[in-house]
């Protein structure tokens, strides 16, 4: 690589990493304004895992990214496996709406859930908030199994039958171990989407906060040292998950 | 019992949670909520098409394809150089430039609120330099300045992605042939690679039109987008129908987007995350 190539890749990565180094760096400022340097500080950390609103907040957003990965990966796994064998025109029709989520802006989706919660005088809650949750992740759960199904041999789950094995321990023993990498890339999708997401969680929930919704109302009253702190532990927290999901995937392949 | 019986729970759930509220939402859009119960209307749909929503819509369109420009501009030489980098594992280099996609958005849009702050880093420059403090924050520029940061990943990626597909073959055939670089690039490399220009385009077009956070957070409320206009409907002025019809504009808008790029696009689809 040439000089020049070399200078402008380093400009786009400053572009696109400095200002998140500024976010930990002033995380550790003493002071609470951005314009002067007074000290290194661990009282910002100190102050977000006092702040109980925070905490809770926390605790909603992976509560809610664990429950709706595992519930929408159950859910969506059977339903690939019983969408696969379906007829060419139901499972187009199928297919179609599955999709609507995936293609709609995230502000559809949220809204049409809302609306659909007022419509039948639900009451805004975490509950609300989970059951939309596992509504985005599920299509995505289904698009990542649905490959593994094609690529597998159908007489393998007829023969299981014919041997005696009941449907359930068919898709146990036959199926399952065949679309598990498929199975797992849905998990982890739905994982990471639920934990990432805000515009959804803004529309669906009242009275809880997710981590998202909660950096977005103290954001717009203005800068906020917490936020320093909190984004900075996300960051290392995200760095090493994507750590950890290379790693398993070089070592698996 | 029967392997298609596995879909059902899923079946009922998506037509009552997927189904269901597409069509309350054009419920909502074509009736009115005055006293009197939910009469037909097209007040709220004709309402979209005033003078001042109208321009907020070109607002966000035109914003968008700012930064959607810019986004190719640079995206497309980091992805070309990248994908140069010979190398039979996915080179470390184009890791780190679609890591910042796994962070949370809110807490990106964030950090360049401490930057351009009126007591941030770069006012803070500018007076060393001798210039005097000046408002980044709270224009237009800086709503696109934003946008570019925030989605510049999503344009590298699907482009890097259709450059690595181009065999090698095709190119050395048209050098054997006599063409130079720059020819072997605008005919050979860059017909071929538009595939995924056209699905990066897509990605950051259709974010920028319907964001409201990145709007809200750099730009203040005086420059309000689609999205922001949306959201005050539902979060602030609780008015469920013309939200309603709003959102339902979006969705068209959304569709054609689709509808124009799909034409193009078979192949990246989705493409690999990382």
């Amino acid at each position: 690589m040439n000089l020049v190539k070399k200078a402008f890749l380093t400009f786009i990565l400053v572009f696109l990493y400095a200002p998140i180094f500024v976010l930990i760096v002033y995380s550790f400022n003493e002071s609470r304004s951005m314009a002067h340097w007074t000290g290194f500080s661990l009282q910002w950390y100190r102050a977000l895992l006092q702040d109980t609103t925070i905490m809770s907040a926390l605790l909603v957003t992976v509560s809610v990214a664990v429950v709706a990965s595992l519930v929408s990966t159950v859910i969506g796994t059977f339903a690939a496996i019983g969408i696969n064998v379906m007829t060419k025109k139901v499972r187009i029709a199928v297919e179609f709406i599955t999709n609507i989520p995936v293609v709609n802006p995230d502000i559809v989706t949220g809204i049409s859930l809302m609306l659909l919660f007022i419509f039948f005088r639900i009451t805004l809650s975490y509950t609300t908030l989970l059951v939309s949750h596992i509504t985005f992740c599920i299509p995505y759960v289904i698009l990542s199994v649905m490959p593994k199904l094609s690529q597998m041999r159908d007489q393998t789950y007829e023969a299981a039958l014919d041997l005696g094995a009941t449907p359930l321990y068919a898709v146990y023993k036959v199926v399952l171990p065949e679309i598990k990498p498929g199975i797992m890339t849905g998990a982890i999708l739905a994982f990471t989407l639920s934990l990432d997401d805000f515009v959804v969680s803004l529309f669906t929930r009242q009275g809880v906060q997710t981590l998202s919704t909660l950096i977005y109302s103290m954001a717009r009253r203005g800068i906020n040292p917490k936020i320093n702190a909190l984004s900075a532990m996300m960051f290392v927290a995200v760095l090493g998950l994507l750590l950890i999901v290379n790693l398993r995937t070089d070592r698996n392949s | 019992m029967r392997r298609r019986f596995f879909a059902y729970p899923y079946i009922l759930w998506m037509l009552a949670l997927i189904l269901l509220p597409m069509a309350v939402i054009i419920f909502y859009a074509f009736t009115t909520g005055e006293a009197g119960g939910n009469r037909f209307t097209l007040s709220y749909i004709i309402k979209i098409f005033d003078m001042l929503n109208i321009r907020i819509l070109l607002r966000s369109v035109w914003l968008s394809l700012l930064a959607t420009a810019v986004c190719l501009v640079v995206a497309y030489p980091v992805a070309y150089i990248l994908s140069r980098i010979p190398s039979r594992k996915t080179p470390f280099l184009y890791v780190l430039f679609v890591v910042p996609m796994w962070m949370n958005f809110l807490l990106r849009t964030y950090a360049w609120m401490i930057l351009l702050d009126m007591n941030g880093l770069v006012n803070r420059f500018l007076v060393m330099l001798g210039f005097g403090r000046v408002q980044l924050m709270y224009n237009m520029s800086a709503v696109v300045f934003g946008m570019i940061y925030n989605f510049l990943p999503f344009m590298i990626l699907p482009i890097y992605t259709m450059l690595l597909k181009i065999p090698a073959e095709l190119v050395e055939a048209a050098q054997d042939l006599g063409a130079d670089d720059g020819r072997v690039f605008w005919r050979v490399v860059f017909p071929l690679s538009l595939p995924g220009v056209v699905s990066g385009v897509t990605m950051v077009f259709i974010p920028g039109i319907t964001t409201f956070a990145i709007s809200r957070l750099l730009g203040g409320s005086q420059f309000m987008l689609f999205g922001d206009l949306i959201e005050n409907q539902f979060i602030l002025l609780q008015d469920w129908h013309f939200g309603s019809a709003l959102s339902l504009m979006m969705m068209v808008l959304v569709f054609v987007c689709m509808a124009v790029s799909s034409g193009f696009d078979k192949e990246t689809k989705g493409g690999a995350l990382i």
